[in-house]
């Protein structure tokens, strides 16, 4: 296990386009949308600390917009990083898929898009995971359940 | 690393003989559907079909406060209930750095050994009888009772506790919950043994698992299968060792590593760490020191502006819970990595090229539950 200030160094030289926060429990690395694919590729396939373990890849609402927020861990030397990326556009969320560096991704994936509508290009099968089609997006802030109505008051 | 092991090749022909296993076959233990394109008896591809009984935990969970969300994650995964309570526990206890009493990480301990227990007793219980050992089923069951019975002492409950609350427990244990504990590892040291002679050894048993469904460590990390189907192909990744919370950074025990990767070699990593479940509960269970079961707490939790990330190992493998907190008493989105999750979708790549029968044992040995693959 290295220290943080080494993992932050070496981050920083891996991918000089992202910016790094010194998170409260891990180090939070966010990357440019356009850049997503690349940061990927290089995060695995270093020879120093390969990140070869997506543990979670998780797509949160801002509303403003969306997040796509990846957990890594390298199985060599049990570094443990945060990767995020924002989408900024709201109205149709597109970003790159990372299914070919981490397969494990493709059902993560899938996920996002059932739930958050957000596309994933270059995805092999992206298809609705757990809803029908023209569901809707349920967890989304702005999603509203015709059918089952329960407001809950804050 | 080959191509192969580390991607998910499925190749649709428009002659395909496409059968559906589930979404109500018994050997799926659950509401699964599985899309088996068949050419004879042989496997092309699977792919599988969820959302049968997707409850959107994580969009409920955004209108709940933290303690509620206890009560939602027992219904992930209904055999390790106690695991996932923690989870939700531990990432507030850290958000807010609260010291949990010692009394609790000892209780929380002997819950946690006893909750695997009482999943892997289950598992290999429904192992055996999907491959056609009946006895096992009865055997299995016999002694989980026993478990329960521990638990429903205690908490009123059998399966889905609900025991524990941010900084503690919600009650103290039973008086009698350490003496019935240490009745119970007496009296299963000497049962493992029979397990061993019924099914470890049967040879029946072995040429139905040996060589079937055989995953490389490459395949394991590439799909995120962690838990005992991770160990079993070597993929060191038991969160109690890698990231320890709780008491488990004093607590003397092994990780338990095969490096075969089939379905016989996931079946050992379950074995043995029903053995280790009893070390630690001998370690543990007598030395519960007297205290509070609970840390001081506010009746309404707020987590501070920010995330967190807390892992758990599950029965199953590595529970993570992803919390964006806005500062207010619920939680901006909470995201569950459940482990059945990512370990399901290696299904295609191990039952490929065998037959319909060896899939059974696969998905048998994966140890699948459905409810936690949904959410």
């Amino acid at each position: 296990m290295k220290n943080k200030e080494e993992l932050k160094s070496f981050i920083a030289g891996l991918l000089p386009f992202a910016t790094l926060i010194e998170g409260k429990q891990y180090l939070e690395v966010l990357v440019p949308a356009d850049k997503w694919h690349e940061a990927a590729q290089k995060l695995k396939d270093n020879n120093k600390i390969p990140f070869d373990y997506l543990v979670s890849l998780a797509a949160v609402d801002f509303v403003t917009k969306f997040s796509v927020v990846c957990h890594l861990e390298s199985t060599d030397t049990h570094d443990f990083i945060v990767v995020r990326v924002d989408i900024e556009d709201h109205e149709k969320p597109q970003i790159e898929t990372v299914s070919d560096v981490w397969v494990t991704a493709e059902y993560h994936e899938r996920e996002a898009f059932d739930l958050f509508g957000i596309r994933f290009k270059h995805h092999p099968d992206l298809r609705r995971l757990f809803l029908e089609e023209g569901y809707g997006f349920p967890l989304r802030k702005d999603f509203k359940d015709e059918i089952n109505i329960i407001e809950l008051s804050n | 690393m080959s191509e192969e092991v580390t991607k998910n090749i499925i190749v649709r022909d428009d002659e395909d003989y496409i059968i559906n296993m589930g979404p109500q076959h018994p050997s799926t233990h659950g509401v699964l559907r599985l899309e088996v394109c068949l050419n004879g008896e042989t496997v092309k591809y699977v792919i599988p079909h969820i959302g049968y009984i997707h409850r959107a935990i994580e969009k409920m969970s955004e209108s709940d406060t933290y303690k509620q969300i206890i009560h939602l994650t027992d219904r992930m995964d209904y055999l390790s209930a106690h695991m996932n309570n923690e989870a939700v526990c531990l990432a507030v206890e850290n958000a807010l750095e609260i010291e949990v009493p010692k009394r609790v990480q000892y209780i929380r301990v002997v819950l946690d050994e006893l909750t695997r227990l009482a999943s892997h007793h289950l598992w290999w219980s429904a192992f055996g009888m999907d491959l056609g050992a009946l006895t096992a089923f009865f055997y299995g069951m016999r002694d989980r009772e026993k478990i329960l019975a521990i638990f429903e002492e205690s908490f009123g409950s059998r399966l889905l506790h609900s025991f524990n609350t941010p900084g503690g427990l919600m009650h103290d244990v039973h008086p009698d919950f350490q003496k019935h504990t240490m009745e119970f590892v007496r009296y299963f040291r000497k049962k493992l043994p029979e397990y061993k002679q019924l099914l470890t050894d049967n040879v029946i048993f072995h040429n139905r698992t040996q060589g079937i469904g055989k995953m490389s460590r490459e395949t394991a990390i590439a799909f995120g299968v962690t838990g005992p189907s991770g160990r079993g192909s070597g993929f060191a990744c038991d969160v109690r060792k890698v990231a320890p919370y709780g008491l488990y950074k004093e607590i003397d025990f092994n990780e338990i590593l095969y490096d075969e990767g089939d379905s016989f070699a996931r079946y050992l990593v379950r074995m043995d760490e029903m053995e280790e479940s009893l070390n630690i509960l001998e370690q543990v269970t007598d030395n519960i020191p007297e205290g509070d079961y609970t840390a001081k707490m506010k009746s309404i939790v707020k987590l501070p502006e920010g995330e967190y990330f807390q892992r758990v190992e599950t029965a199953r493998g590595e529970l993570g819970i992803y919390i964006v907190s806005d500062g207010k008493k619920f939680p901006y989105r909470i995201k569950f990595r459940s482990p059945n999750f990512s370990n399901l979708f290696v299904l295609n790549t191990l039952a490929k090229g065998g037959l319909i029968a060896d899939l059974v044992a696969i998905s048998g040995s994966l140890d699948l539950v459905i409810p936690d693959i949904d959410r």
